[in-house]
């Protein structure tokens, strides 16, 4: 009954252990069983915490003796490697980070999961420093699709989607700089928030770009994502890049439905350079929603150009002393791409940076029209581990920067964004759907994918 | 990106600048990834753009 339960969303195995019909420990050793018979296989997990995690369940299950009702308790989660966690080293996918100390405190993230309940399993695979979009590791190896385990998982947050996607765990934290929560949510068929840019505390994660990491949580349903953020908003004075902003009320919008929103699908750069399938993943929705409306996001290869250039420079900066005294450390297909970001001019960055500041104001126009935006998550389906090229509208190209091409423009703009897993017809893999929605209302695009969800159009199985 | 850009020649002459090795069978991946941002420099500078547009560092004094 207990295996049976952990494979269920989060707010389901919360209420249980609140109802007393289970105990958080017997859903951890659960969970701590499911991940012992597979992450050999998948790979998920780097770093196991699981004498942590029965005290964490422990507590959770004093407490609500004690007549608490903690909105997480009992629920199994993992962190992206680059979350510091008590006693564990945080290696951030790299070979070089593990030289470091174990963290002495957790990620503030990490304390507030923790403070509603939830129970840290341990942390999980990424792509080294988080610089790629395939959850492929030289160090750690490939985090696994559970779906297709010969595929890619998507990365960078590649553990991430592999952990939830198997049944692991019921939910995981990762970070989205360009598309590292969208992707992996897209290829192994789940439901992921990348909050607006600045709203959650990343005190205690080790940083890729800061002027455009998010962190934010992956699960299989749409409510968990709500009960989550609703967990992890706040102010932290840890965090210098944090805004101060009243916290959206996601549980008690979430089942609003979709009456009076403006919903329109992302045309002109959304329908070009994918496969047939992404472009078929967003009709299925719109279809579902009764959209036929279209509208124009200004200049979105522009906008992903200068997220391009600003990511490559301002993630070479941070290595820069250990592009120059371990170069030979790092993943090789990482530490290419750092090298070469030394060398941007700085004009190139700093007029991308002028440019986003153009992009904001230009997508605060185009949600005068509009409350939601649907586009595709992803330009295809996870692909087979390994794949170097692609070819998209008739030009070969890496695969490994070009599969966040339709993610790296929205999170530009720091817009909150729901991807929703669509199953088509006659498709063994799922793809994703971007939900987008104004800065600051994530509100708007989890009551889109929750009545999505509720509709059974998209749907987050555990992998068979 | 002008058409007399040399990305391998960018890439030394840089290097040198800020201290960097690039050892010889790093240097395709690192000249390729060169061009790949010069060529998205190009279309973030080919747009123009009005003087007040500024930066948005996240710098809170």
């Amino acid at each position: 009954m207990t295996d049976a339960l952990l494979l269920q969303p989060a707010h389901v195995i919360a209420a249980a252990v609140k109802a007393r019909r289970v105990s958080a420990r017997e859903v951890t050793l659960s969970a701590i069983a499911h991940v012992e018979a597979k992450n050999a296989r998948l790979r998920a997990f780097t770093d196991m915490t699981f004498d942590r995690a029965l005290a964490e369940a422990d507590a959770a299950d004093a407490a609500i003796e004690e007549g608490d009702e903690p909105a997480l308790a009992g629920v199994p989660y993992g962190v992206k490697n680059l979350f510091d966690v008590t006693g564990v080293t945080t290696r951030a996918g790299s070979k070089i980070n593990r030289d470091n100390v174990a963290a002495g405190a957790d990620a503030t993230l990490v304390q507030r999961m923790g403070a509603n309940g939830a129970v840290l399993l341990g942390a999980l695979n990424m792509g080294e420093y988080a610089y790629d979009f395939t959850g492929e590791n030289a160090h750690d190896g490939n985090s696994l699709n559970p779906h297709d385990p010969t595929r890619m998982s998507g990365g960078s947050s590649g553990g991430s989607g592999t952990a939830v996607a198997a049944g692991m765990v019921a939910a995981s934290l990762g970070s989205d700089t360009n598309g590292s929560i969208r992707v992996p949510s897209s290829f192994c068929g789940l439901f992921g928030l990348k909050p607006t840019f600045a709203r959650l505390s990343r005190a205690g994660t080790f940083p890729f770009c800061a002027s455009l990491d998010h962190l934010g949580p992956m699960a299989r349903s749409v409510t968990d994502l709500a009960l989550i953020l609703d967990a992890l908003q706040g102010d932290d004075p840890l965090d210098p890049a944090q805004v101060s902003r009243p916290p959206v009320a996601a549980m008690a919008e979430v089942d609003r439905g979709i009456t009076g929103l403006r919903i329109a699908v992302a045309d002109g750069y959304f329908r070009n350079s994918g496969m047939p399938e992404a472009y078929a993943a967003v009709d299925y929705v719109a279809a579902a929603l009764k959209v036929s409306q279209t509208v124009t996001i200004p200049e979105a290869a522009r906008a992903r150009a200068a997220a391009y250039v600003i990511t490559t420079a301002e993630s070479s900066a941070l290595h820069l002393s250990r592009l120059s005294t371990r170069a030979a450390d790092f993943d090789p297909d990482t530490r290419d791409r750092l090298l070469s970001g030394a060398m941007a001019p700085a004009a190139w960055v700093i007029q991308a940076h002028r440019l986003r500041s153009w992009f904001r104001d230009a997508m605060r126009e185009v949600f005068r029209g509009v409350d939601v935006i649907l586009a595709p998550a992803t330009p295809f389906h996870a692909l087979p581990s390994g794949t170097k090229t692609v070819t998209l509208d008739g030009v070969t190209m890496p695969a490994r920067p070009n599969i966040g091409l339709y993610t790296q423009p929205i999170s530009f703009a720091g817009l909150p964004v729901v991807a929703v897993p669509v199953w088509l017809n006659g498709t063994k893999l799922p793809i994703g759907v971007q939900v987008i929605g104004p800065a600051w209302r994530e509100d708007l695009p989890l009551r889109v994918a929750r009545h999505l969800e509720r509709e059974g159009v998209v749907a987050a199985p555990v992998a068979a | 990106m002008t058409e007399a850009f040399d990305p391998e020649a960018h890439a030394d002459a840089m290097a040198r600048a800020i201290g960097l090795t690039i050892l010889p069978e790093w240097k395709p991946g690192v000249v390729a990834n060169v061009k790949a941002t010069a060529a998205a420099a190009e279309l973030v500078l080919s747009l123009p753009l009005e003087d007040h547009v500024e930066p948005a560092p996240v710098f809170v004094p």
